[in-house]
């Protein structure tokens, strides 16, 4: 019993911090109308950021969240701004080689700046338990997973009540509209694309103490978050939030049932059947579809 | 990091002055092709084993040996480049070649070397089927994933001696990729042929890209079995150990039969001592041989960040069976170089095991396998006693008498 | 139709003539620009003409060469078999996906998804099944002395630069016929406007399930002779995601949507990615070439956002 709760248990606890992950991936989606096929390679970049910290200063994995997210911010906000812009009428197949050059590079980069080698956080705090009755959780886990649901109410708030944020959500519903009523439309974007990869780049620096750091992580990171955010509703936030939920769970159930090599054979079959029998995702609405 | 140019090689060149008249007679260096994946998902094997190359290159001109030029060719990881690359070595005058880490690259490039009549020295890759294609200019310095467990076995019996008593009960988990798949079927066919008395509860496989083993330690642990044989790639042994202290799972030794990862520099920088007492069997260098010292010393003088382990090891060594080959056929010609192979007989050289020779299909036969042991954040050979250089500890500290 | 077909004679008889000059090494490399060409020409059926966005093609490369290679290893059947096999297979394959998709309108994004979701897990079956060797891998045997490749199909780089360069050929004289004819009209009608085509009486399903079906069959082809080449299987490299999305900078570089625009492509890649390995070994910094690949992948989607090929085509003209 205790090993079925356990592994659950860790199933929520990474679900959050995919679910953040995919909270980025489907923002810049539903306001853009781009798929970032480098997100996970956004992700790479602040799990390095969070290396760097802890070995320059012997920070708390904890306190590198806040700079890993401001770095891709600004990242995310320059290449929305000078190079994506002006690719947002182009045909899906372009934008997607456009990120896919995207990811080469920023590997590539990352391979000749840091070597092919892992990088692992080594802190007393990362071999940390919480133990709530026969339950023990894993503090970096437990502590990843609430800063992960912490800023995704933030965020979620922001867009609720802020202006940029109502700014962001008049332009996902409506181009020209927004325009008409004079939001600044490229602003609000790379705002927008700020925001999503900020969001990889908090998950990359909230995971850097639990997966060692090394340039090719990205393509599992960009596809677990295609899956949850295809689960959850495309363009939605709260689905982002479930989907996330969902795959933790699932691929920690798989593992106890299955032989745990094929647990991802259960996401990739939740994401067929959802796209075959609700395409706007389990809790999305059919227009965030394209 | 230091590379080996051709200048350097060439410098070598003047030691060779020095040496026997065969060598003398030899006009221009002999051109030897490496192909390594030193870019790619397998990078940092492939990096560790140039570094083996390039420090063999260097250490075989310096002592006056044949005079050699090393071209070096990265496959970035893609099989199918093996070919590609072997053609482009040939290409520029290789008359051997060395190389080329993975099972699937190495087929590749001997699919090339084949109708050009070039030998390949396998550095390593432990595929069974790579001698058993019928190549006939494959030949392999490194054990096949049936030998490293004939071996793992024969150490955890002697181990059992040492001891005064084995584990009755094993979990096994592997990682499901070319290498572990190999590691487990050898496991299920050799296991109770061997005889050896531990019985295996459970055996758990998981996907190479797994970022998370936490439910696989968990499902371990609830075998409650009294040793862990997990056969790892680096990442996933220090993912293994993080959540065994967390799960304070711990059982009466850990065991990785034929198992790369815990002697990696990456896996004792990421756990330190909770990485302490993990073991492997594995072909090692010989620290009896005074000869491997004096290589870890000078490895350590020109890579003072990086390890020297089996990757750098057998590298190192298939340049030296190379240099061997060249000194006898006294020539670069591929075909003298091919019948000089065959005859290899190194007594004396760094890696544990018998003499270096290769039966009809390529292989060699005679390299040991060593048990390591992790102390101080240094793997240490524990076993067999004629090389060991440190005493096991068994049973494993439990986790919290570490912190 | 008449230039586009002097000009694929020309493109193909030049290159036939290749051995002549070419040393072993730069043919092994040209049969794979071809192998990734044909890929290429393939996979543009679908997405370039249909506008289906595939990033699974992975799927008919992995079970065409597994196709072949069991057949030929554990069964003995010969590669002239085990080809057209592998097409059936997996234009039957293409087809069902292609049905799936539409039987559930499942579009854009999300289609492409869904062939990546096929092609996963096709891989993660392969990876545990032992039949097929699982991650262990699949190793065909080495060519005997007296091998002749045309009984074999299995040789040097002289026999695989011709028989890519025939699949090639025949993939360019194939796509030129379908865009003049008018199931090409019909393919690039629903490829931009869906709905509008079906309104104007295409029978949308059969003209998807068709392209789907063709380009899974040749690259099932392809994916056989790959595996031929190779000499062994792996899941995870025959039919990973690497390959679905390599296969697909090709096309969309040379020119999506275009005849030529793969095999352009390819040939454009294949040196880059050689020259840029070549000079991160003379640098010795490991993954320089990931770095120029990307950037140059990069250059050509920024300036030349139609493809290479028909930007020079468009250059040619002007000075005309």
């Amino acid at each position: 019993m205790d090993l079925v709760a356990g592994v659950i248990a860790n199933g929520v606890l990474m679900g959050a911090v995919y679910a953040l992950i995919a909270f980025g991936l489907t923002i810049i989606f539903g306001v853009m109308r781009v798929v970032n096929f480098a997100h996970g390679e956004m992700v790479v970049i602040g799990m390095y950021a969070g290396y760097f910290l802890w070995a320059a200063f012997d920070t708390h994995p904890l306190a590198a969240v806040l700079p890993a997210a401001a770095l891709l911010f600004l990242i995310g906000y320059l290449l929305q701004f000078h190079l994506v812009q002006h690719f947002l009428a182009r045909p899906a197949h372009v934008q997607f080689i456009l990120f896919i050059a995207l990811a080469l590079v920023i590997t590539g980069a990352h391979l000749v700046a840091f070597g092919p080698n892992p990088r692992g956080i080594f802190s007393l705090a990362s071999f940390e338990v919480y133990r709530i009755g026969g339950l023990r959780l894993d503090a970096v886990r437990s502590q990843a997973a609430a800063a992960a649901l912490l800023i995704v109410a933030l965020l979620w708030a922001f867009l609720r009540a802020s202006r940029l944020g109502r700014a962001i959500r008049a332009a996902a519903d409506n181009r020209t509209g927004a325009a008409v009523v004079g939001i600044r439309i490229r602003h609000v974007y790379a705002v927008t694309a700020g925001i999503g990869m900020a969001c990889a780049g908090a998950a990359g620096a909230l995971v850097a103490p639990l997966f060692d750091t090394h340039p090719f992580l990205a393509p599992e990171f960009t596809l677990i978050a295609f899956i949850t955010v295809i689960l959850g509703g495309i363009g939605s936030l709260p689905g982002a939030l479930l989907g996330g939920l969902l795959i933790g769970v699932a691929e920690a159930a798989a593992a106890l049932v299955l032989s745990p090599s094929m647990k991802s054979v259960l996401s990739y079959g939740l994401l067929i059947l959802v796209m075959l029998a609700r395409p706007q995702g389990i809790i999305g609405s059919p227009e965030g579809q394209r | 990091m230091i590379r080996i140019t051709r200048r350097a090689a060439l410098a070598g060149a003047a030691a060779a002055l020095a040496a026997p008249a065969t060598i003398r007679a030899q006009s221009a260096p002999v051109k030897v092709g490496v192909i390594l994946p030193t870019s790619g998902v397998l990078a940092v094997p492939g990096q560790a084993s140039r570094r083996g190359i390039d420090l063999g290159a260097r250490m075989i001109a310096e002592a006056g040996g044949p005079r050699m030029e090393v071209i070096h060719a990265d496959t970035a990881s893609r099989p199918e480049n093996g070919r590609v690359a072997a053609e482009r070595l040939i290409r520029e005058g290789c008359t051997v070649l060395v190389g080329a880490w993975d099972s699937g690259t190495t087929i590749s490039a001997a699919q090339a070397a084949e109708p050009a009549r070039i030998p390949l020295v396998v550095n390593i890759a432990s595929a069974p089927q790579i001698t058993e294609q019928g190549f006939s200019m494959v030949f392999r310095n490194f054990t096949p994933a049936n030998v490293l467990i004939r071996n793992a076995v024969e150490r955890i019996r002697e181990f059992g001696q040492i001891t005064g008593e084995l584990p009755r009960t094993a979990v096994l988990l592997h990682v499901n990729d070319t290498f572990g798949t190999s590691i487990a079927q050898a496991v299920s066919a050799l296991w109770t042929q061997l005889g050896i008395p531990i019985q295996i509860v459970e055996t758990l496989s998981y996907a190479v890209t797994a970022r998370d083993l936490s439910a696989e330690v968990a499902r371990a642990k609830a075998a409650n079995p009294e040793l862990l044989m997990p056969v790892t790639r680096v990442n996933d042994a220090i993912l293994i150990v993080r959540e065994m202290v967390r799960q304070d799972f711990v059982p009466k030794a850990i065991i990785g039969p034929g198992s790369p990862g815990p002697y990696e520099k990456a896996f004792t920088d990421a756990v330190g001592r909770f990485g302490d007492e993990y073991m492997v069997c594995v072909p090692w260098h010989n620290p009896r041989n005074p000869r491997t010292a004096e290589v870890l010393q000078r490895f350590a003088r020109e890579y003072p960040n990086e390890r020297f382990e089996l990757n750098v090891g057998f590298s190192f060594e298939a340049m030296e069976i190379v240099a061997d080959a060249i000194r006898r056929a006294g020539s670069g010609d591929p075909a003298a170089l091919h019948a000089a192979l065959r005859t290899t007989d190194i007594q004396d050289h760094i890696m544990y095991g018998g003499p270096i020779r290769f039966d009809e299909k390529g292989q060699n036969n005679n390299i040991g396998g060593v048990m390591l042991q992790n102390q101080n954040q240094e793997p240490k050979v524990v076993g067999p006693a004629e090389v060991a250089e440190a005493r096991a500890i068994y049973p494993l500290t439990p986790f919290r008498n570490r912190r | 139709m008449r230039r586009g077909a002097i000009a694929v004679a020309a493109f193909s008889g030049l290159l036939a003539l290749g051995p002549l000059v070419l040393d072993g090494y730069l043919l092994s490399l040209l049969a794979l620009a071809f192998a990734f060409a044909f890929f290429g020409a393939a996979w543009n059926l679908m997405m370039g003409f249909a506008g289906m966005l595939s990033i699974g093609h992975g799927l008919y490369i992995g079970i065409g060469g597994y196709t072949v290679a069991v057949l030929l290893v554990t069964f003995g059947v010969s590669p002239w078999a085990g080809l057209p096999l592998a097409g059936l297979l997996c234009a039957g394959l293409g087809a069902a996906i292609a049905w799936t998709g539409f039987r559930f309108a499942v579009r854009g994004v999300y289609f492409a998804l869904l062939t990546l979701a096929a092609a996963e897990l096709a891989r993660i079956l392969f990876e545990h099944w032992p039949f097929v060797g699982g991650t262990g891998g699949f190793f065909l045997p080495a060519l005997p002395p007296g091998n002749v490749p045309l009984l074999t199909l299995r040789g040097g780089p002289e026999f695989f630069y011709f028989a890519f360069l025939l699949l090639l050929t025949a993939a360019l004289v194939l796509t030129l016929a379908i865009r003049h004819s008018r199931m090409g009209y019909r393919l690039m009608a629903i490829r931009e406007d869906e709905d509008a085509a079906r309104a104007s009486g295409v029978p949308v399903l059969r003209m998807r399930i068709a392209a789907a079906a063709l380009s899974g069959g040749m690259t099932g082809i392809g994916g056989g002779l790959f595996a031929l080449m190779n000499g062994s299987l792996f899941p995870n490299t025959m039919m990973g995601v690497a390959i679905s999305i390599e296969i697909m900078i090709a096309p969309i570089v040379g020119g999506l949507g275009t005849v030529f625009g793969p095999a352009i492509g390819a040939l454009f890649v294949m040196p880059v990615h050689e020259l840029s390995e070549h000079l991160a070994q003379e640098a010795g910094v490991f993954g320089l070439n990931t770095l120029i690949y990307g950037l140059l992948v990069l250059l050509v989607v920024l300036f030349l956002p139609a493809g290479i090929g028909p930007s020079v085509a468009r250059l040619l003209r002007g000075r005309r």
